[in-house]
């Protein structure tokens, strides 16, 4: 029964996690263009203005 | 600040609301971009521009975002450069854009959360409804359903939200609509569920209630996704009607500006092919106008300095020079859409089905409610025992069929009707349509396609024919287009030459050889005698002159659609404004008994209205500016896309491609759609005639309750989705 009492716990943390989760991917508009996004991936030239985070990362050093 | 926007960085910038301080944000409906590549064109062409920081298209939307400084850029020069890569664009107003998201991301976010809680509530109260059967530890149960507690009361409160709201305005205007039974039996049951927790009883219903609440904002979200999609489809197709002006000004320089933003007195120039953005005077410059979407009449109309010149009109000739005399709300375009709105106050007494289906359904819950209530309390149950009850009731009666089942069905049809190029622009349209039971069409545009074409092309020897669209092929006039697309037909390929002048409002000429050809009027190729007015000459010098006639032409499957409907039972009309003869034999060759001919637009109302009155519910089928007061009045409305814009947002539906089937298959999907939607009431009628006797006699405990609302939403959810992936009807 022990058990219980930090199971529960974790299946609500994992459960908001996930939560959390959409609602970040829904304010920084992750659903704005579902279709063109197919298309961004296959793009060959690096994307300009989307900077992936790894760049912000740079530049801030 | 530098801006490289992350997409997130870039979403929060189009909400208005982390815009960097001197940067403007402007959203553009982009035509033909359609793929990719084009996505990454566009994004490239507004980058481009001077002053423009970033750029970020949306393919699904067909909309570029784009932040700038306006003290270096405007809004037309982005515009423009859009122009020269090649796609046709033009500014859409922040408030409607900035609305529509807003809505459906409040809706989302309160979806996001019930959902959460409805899972992690059920989780739980599983384990109770199994550890009753088993042995459950009582403490650990009541611990269960106190953790099921503190996570429902926040959820209840916070994505409850829409329905409370909606419920608390329509009780302030004295109505009852079908979020007063859900919002009631939310509360209730949450309070009531709280109430047995503290004194721990099992009749706790969190789940039914958190669940209740995610199935219902499921449909709510389906609802509002229809009619935004709906709606920005339908601004992009206005805003790029409305396009960029180009305004000559006092030193002769040359700017470009969006329609709406033109005031009398500019001076504005309408390049050949251009449609003219505000009602004005000619000043230079002469040629011919179409005004078919003013008047409805496919023939063009001779413009010299002085002519009085409308907003919507097409030119046709030469450059011409305009002095706006009314520009943006004060045009006769603006004019007829306030007639519109008159006209549409009639469309909005029109109560949808689901909201009628609450009419009768609220009252009837809420007296078996208080039905239950009464009866325990006198049978002598105790009064928690009574409430118990009749919160079951509510619960089990709760209208999530109705609430879920009708936006499930309409966004089923409304794709199934996209994929086809049919538009839905009224969410209620598709009820509307399906109720008609007559046809109305206009003539010009809609059944006909609204350019002319070349009559009695065998009386028209080949060379005369060949040599004729070669000088034609010059031309933007629309009989100049005809004699091409009639040479193109018969001979394949049309050759073009070189040393073709064009004289606006007259014809064409060109030297060859020392002799002078010659197509265009009657005095043009020198001949007396006064023609009908839908004709062209051309004469070679010495040569007879050769006559060419013209007449708008049927579209192609007109009298097939018109067959069609009168084989099932409608009834069928013609209404014009054009003369009587004209109207009389296109209607007789399409098989249309019912014409009236000579109408104003005050005349098609007056008809409507009196069919309306006689209980017909009439389906308005037009195109033309005239027709758009006529199509808001009507019961339901379908426009041709090449319609003016005016009628395509008075339309409720609008329709692509130069065929007419589009309208059967509207009202096929429509009607199918309307059945199901009466298919997934009745599921939900037997689910209550089933249910409710139990939920009164105090059988339904909290587990029969969740499963018995989950089951119907799920099954009526998947019925709707039929429509969606069946075989053309």
């Amino acid at each position: 029964m022990t058990a219980l009492a930090w199971l529960v716990p974790a299946a609500l943390f994992l459960g908001g996690l996930g939560l959390a989760a959409f609602l970040w991917a829904l304010r920084s508009g992750q659903f704005e263009d579902l279709e063109g996004a197919a298309y961004r991936a296959l793009e060959d030239d690096p994307p300009e203005e989307d900077d992936p985070p790894e760049a912000d990362d740079r530049k801030r050093e | 600040m530098t801006v490289h926007a992350s997409p997130g960085r870039f979403a929060k910038e189009a909400q208005g609301t982390h815009l960097a301080a001197g940067r403007s944000l402007l959203t553009l409906a982009v035509e033909n971009m359609h793929c990719g590549g084009c996505m990454r064109s566009v994004e490239r062409a507004a980058l481009s521009v001077k002053g423009v920081e970033t750029a970020r298209a949306s393919l699904a939307a067909k909309r570029v975002s784009v932040t700038y400084d306006p003290a270096v850029a405007g809004e037309a020069d982005v515009v423009a450069a859009l122009e020269r890569a090649g796609f046709a664009a033009a500014p859409i107003e922040a408030a409607k854009r900035d609305r529509d998201t807003a809505r459906q991301h409040y809706l989302l976010r309160r979806l996001a959360v019930a959902g959460f809680a409805s899972m992690n509530i059920m989780l739980l109260s599983i384990a109770v409804w199994a550890g009753v059967a088993s042995d459950m530890d009582p403490a650990l149960a009541a611990m269960f359903r106190w953790i099921s507690a503190l996570i429902a009361l926040p959820t209840v409160a916070y994505s409850g939200q829409p329905f409370f709201v909606s419920a608390l305005g329509a009780l302030k205007g004295r109505r009852l609509n079908m979020d007063v039974p859900i919002s009631l039996a939310i509360l209730l049951a949450t309070a009531m569920s709280l109430y047995q927790t503290m004194v721990g009883s099992e009749q706790v219903y969190f789940d039914a209630a958190v669940s209740l609440l995610f199935f219902l904002l499921v449909g709510r979200f389906l609802d509002e996704s229809l009619r935004v999609r709906a709606r920005s489809e339908a601004q992009n197709l206005l805003s790029l009607q409305g396009g960029i002006a180009t305004v000559v000004e006092a030193d002769g320089t040359r700017r470009l500006v969006a329609a709406h933003a033109l005031l009398p007195g500019d001076r504005l120039l309408v390049a050949p092919g251009e449609r003219v953005s505000a009602d004005g005077v000619v000043l230079s410059g002469k040629g011919d106008i179409d005004q078919s979407l003013i008047t409805g009449e496919t023939a063009p109309v001779a413009v010299a300095p002085g002519a009085e010149i409308y907003a919507g009109t097409l030119n046709l000739g030469q450059a011409l020079e305009v002095q706006v005399t009314a520009a943006d709300s004060a045009t006769l375009l603006a004019e007829i859409s306030r007639l519109m709105l008159a006209a549409e106050q009639g469309k909005a007494r029109y109560r949808r089905l689901a909201d009628r289906a609450a009419g009768i359904y609220a009252p009837a819950v809420h007296g078996l409610g208080l039905a239950t209530f009464l009866g325990w309390m006198i049978a002598g149950a105790s009064w928690q025992t009574a409430l118990t009850y009749a919160i079951a009731v509510l619960i089990i009666t709760c209208p999530c069929a109705l609430a879920l089942a009708v936006p499930a069905v309409q966004i089923a049809a409304a794709s199934r009707l996209f994929r086809k190029g049919i538009m839905v622009k009224a969410a209620d349209g598709l009820e509307r349509i399906a109720e008609s039971d007559m046809v109305v069409f206009d003539k010009t545009g809609t059944l006909t396609v609204g350019k002319p074409q070349l009559l009695d092309t065998d009386l028209i020897p080949d060379a005369v024919l060949a040599s004729a669209a070669s000088l034609a092929v010059a031309s933007r006039h629309p009989y100049a287009r005809a004699v091409v697309a009639a040479a193109e037909r018969r001979l394949g390929k049309v050759v073009a030459v070189n040393n073709i002048e064009e004289t606006a409002g007259q014809g064409l000429e060109r030297r060859r050889d020392g002799k002078c050809e010659r197509l265009g009027s009657a005095a043009w190729c020198g001949i007396k005698q006064a023609g009908e007015g839908s004709e062209v000459w051309y004469r070679v010098d010495g040569a007879e002159p050769v006559r060419f006639r013209f007449a708008d032409r049927l579209r192609s499957d007109a009298a097939a659609v018109v067959a069609e409907l009168k084989g099932r039972g409608y009834g069928v009309a013609l209404l014009s404004g054009d003369r009587e003869g004209v109207v009389e034999s296109i209607a007789r060759e399409i098989g249309i008994e019912l014409r009236l001919a000579d109408l104003k637009p005050a005349d098609k109302i007056a008809w409507l209205e009196a069919r309306a009155a006689e209980g017909c519910k009439v389906l308005m089928v037009g195109d033309g500016l005239n027709d758009a007061p006529a199509l808001a009045a009507a019961h339901a409305s379908i426009s041709p896309a090449s319609a003016a814009d005016i009628s395509q947002r008075a339309a409720d539906f609008v329709f692509q491609g130069e065929r007419l089937a589009p309208v059967l298959e509207a009202i096929a999907v429509a009607k199918r759609a309307r059945s199901m939607a009466f298919q997934n009431f009745a599921v939900a009628f037997v689910y209550n005639i089933v249910c409710v006797p139990l939920a009164m006699a105090g059988y339904v405990t909290p587990l029969i309750a969740a499963i018995v609302m989950s089951t119907s939403s799920i099954l009526v959810t998947a019925n709707a989705l039929r429509l969606a992936g069946r075989p053309p009807l």
